[in-house]
């Protein structure tokens, strides 16, 4: 679950991190208000889920608050990366003396905690991690240990950071990696952490992604909301499927995710283009299977279906009738090819046979009924 | 000869006394497996259809001599779960579960290869393993695989394990044990794991990988295959055209950073000398033309 900067800076404020003061404002008046309140000058920033925001124009320096009322209206609205800017948040300017980057991440190979840090900060980190990966100074924490301050000294020491930062980003990080564990983030990121200055380490972006799984143990609800999510991924969402929207003509159903992704190859594999991946789960009774009807014949651009089902633990002839109960629930208005294998295939079969017509066929397999499937939708 | 999990394996369920628990549990029994007990605090003293329910795993292990565990505990008792079961003295950890928080699995795997270095686990949020024939541990349906051999098969999609064990059933061909690794960030066991494994079992003579988008798992494997492996291989990855940045169902499968495309996962899989099918069909053909030549 990725959050907004200003949540991210929220989130880190809350560990005792020290971050600028700001406002999250949704309209050019409550803009200038804000920067009334905090008095400038200050940034006007986007608060987008998408990196790049200052290079397409979403992050300006304001002097006056006539510049805050400017850049606040050419902000909001705007498209960055298919991202429509909706929030901002201004925030009191810092001066800057240097830039650095600090982070945290799952290394899943290692299956060790990276930090990584960085004296060239501000730019994206994949860039310095191509070019010049020596600038770059990392270390892999055990999570069973946790991290010392004697080893976050011994990090900082080989960044060959500016003397003045130490103190300031050996402290900062101990409270990064505290934010990373107990908040259960899959990333968190600085970018940059600057040195003002008055020799003051602060943090001025923040870049923070949580792990849903870990929702039992936090709430996550204010994150939830703002959420950016398309109005089908909204709405299956609601229904807890797992849905993921693209841009194709092909409606996918399929259980299990590992099925779902290889439906998605294989129509695309013979010429067609998926409208989803949408994943059922194990069973596939009929209040599930009408759930997924449902929001996949909602979606405009689809102009095939394809049910692809494998039964396992779940038997044929069930997932027959779940099929055939979810259509009688839906009105359906593209046609349906379902392709249904593994335990009581047969049986499953022989129920939908006298079903059959123009709005729903069936193919024995994975491909033909992927190759049926692209061409009704074409 | 089968690995990880045999005849001889005795099983005792964390969470039999659940919904999912008891349901698969009973079915693993029917199947064949040796259920020997439950778990659960409260329940100490009853049974689950015949099945003796103990405190915790050190008890249940202490009664009746149980080796495996078979986690179907919800996600946030996992952690303590998987703890209980090494303290308890199994030799593997079948943790079924998903949803388990990340830095929990980063957090036991790391605990276990310190203190538990003996102890495998597989999962959590895997389908678990099955050695046809011999015994079932999870949700796999045990009549889609055909008993024998000479194929070893491990997967990180649930689905399509079911669907390689069911394609190489049509074909007649047999497996050893199939092993459903899971599709989480930080999975107990690995590609590598059951690929030394299948390669140290005389009776697995060919191996079956399917693998899908997401971190670096198969291209560690496909090196490990290089420098290691002597049987053949064929394999599948699912996800070639999954859109970067979005998790495709599991937490583990998600292309980022331009990383863990399923295309270079296929290209570093072809150059160790593996045969890659671009469908899990195409792969089950491939491993029948392997099994016609052996």
């Amino acid at each position: 679950m990725d959050l907004f900067e200003y949540q991210g800076k929220q989130f880190f404020a809350r560990y005792g991190m020290p971050v600028s003061d700001g406002e999250a404002v949704q309209t050019v008046e409550d803009a200038v208000a804000a920067a009334e309140r905090l008095g400038t000058p200050v940034m006007v920033k986007a608060q987008v889920h998408t990196g790049g925001r200052g290079k397409a124009g979403g992050v300006k320096f304001a002097a006056t608050v006539d510049d805050v009322r400017e850049h606040a209206t050419n902000i909001l609205g705007l498209d960055i990366n298919g991202h429509i800017v909706e929030n901002l948040w201004i925030e009191v300017a810092s001066d800057i003396a240097e830039e650095y980057y600090a982070s945290f991440t799952l290394d899943r190979g290692a299956k060790k905690h990276l930090g990584m840090l960085s004296a060239e900060g501000g730019v994206e980190i994949e860039t310095v991690a191509e070019e010049t990966p020596d600038k770059i100074s990392k270390i892999w924490v055990d999570p069973v240990d946790g991290l010392s301050e004697e080893v976050a000294r011994e990090w900082v020491a080989k960044a060959n950071l500016n003397p003045d930062a130490t103190e300031g980003t050996v402290d900062i990080l101990m409270k990064l990696y505290t934010a990373y564990t107990e908040g259960d983030a899959d990333l968190c990121e600085i970018n940059p952490l600057i040195l003002t200055p008055e020799g003051k380490v602060h943090v001025l972006d923040a870049k923070v992604t949580l792990d849903g799984n870990a929702d039992f143990r936090h709430d996550l609800d204010e994150y939830d909301a703002t959420q950016k999510r398309d109005e089908r991924e909204e709405a299956a969402h609601a229904k807890g499927l797992q849905y993921v929207g693209l841009d194709g003509s092909v409606g996918v159903i399929a259980n299990g995710a590992g099925l779902a992704m290889s439906t998605l190859d294989v129509i695309n594999q013979v010429g067609g283009k998926p409208a989803n991946f949408l994943d059922i789960g194990g069973g596939a009774n009929a209040d599930v299977m009408s759930g997924a009807l449902q929001v996949i014949n909602d979606d405009p651009n689809v102009k095939a279906i394809f049910i692809n089902i494998f039964g396992g633990i779940t038997r044929g002839e069930e997932v027959a009738n779940g099929i055939l109960e979810a259509m009688k629930r839906v009105e359906i208005s593209s046609p349906i090819v379902i392709r249904l294998d593994g335990t009581n295939a047969e049986e499953g079969r022989a129920i939908l046979a006298p079903e059959l017509d123009d709005m729903l066929r069936m193919e024995t397999t994975m491909l033909d009924a992927a190759k049926v499937a692209a061409e009704l939708a074409k | 000869m089968s690995i990880f999990l045999d005849e001889n394996s005795k099983v005792v369920y964390q969470g039999l006394t659940g919904s999912q628990g008891r349901y698969y549990g009973l079915l693993n029994r029917d199947y064949g497996t040796n259920v020997v007990a439950g778990t659960n605090p409260k329940k100490a003293g009853t049974d689950v259809d015949g099945i003796p329910v103990y405190a915790n795993v050190g008890e249940a292990v202490e009664a009746t001599g149980a080796n495996v565990s078979c986690i179907f505990i919800p996600a946030a008792g996992v952690k303590s779960a998987v703890m209980e079961a090494a303290e308890g003295g199994v030799e593997l950890i079948v943790a079924i579960t998903e949803g388990v928080p990340a830095h929990d699995e980063a957090w036991f795997f790391n605990k276990l290869q310190r203190d538990y270095p003996n102890v495998r686990l597989l999962g959590p949020n895997c389908p678990g393993l099955i050695s046809p024939g011999k015994a079932n541990v999870g949700i796999t349906a045990g009549h889609i695989a055909k008993a024998g051999g000479p194929v070893g098969i491990v997967s990180r999609s649930g689905t399509l394990t079911y669907q390689a064990l069911y394609e190489l059933q049509q074909k007649d061909i047999g497996v050893t044990t199939c092993v459903g690794i899971g599709g989480d960030p930080v999975p107990g066991t690995s590609f590598i794991d059951c690929l030394a494994a299948f390669e140290a079992d005389p009776e697995t003579k060919a191996i079956m990988m399917i693998g899908e988008i997401g971190g670096s798992a198969e291209e560690e494997a496909a090196q490990f295959i290089k420098d290691h492996v002597t049987k053949p291989v064929s394999s599948y990855v699912a996800g070639v055209t999954a859109p970067p940045g979005k998790k495709m169902g599991h937490a583990g499968a998600i292309v980022s950073g331009g990383k863990g495309t399923a295309d270079a996962k296929m290209e570093a899989l072809r150059d160790a000398g593996v045969k890659v099918g671009l469908n899990p069909t195409e792969a089950g053909e491939l491993m029948a033309e392997i099994v016609a030549g052996l």
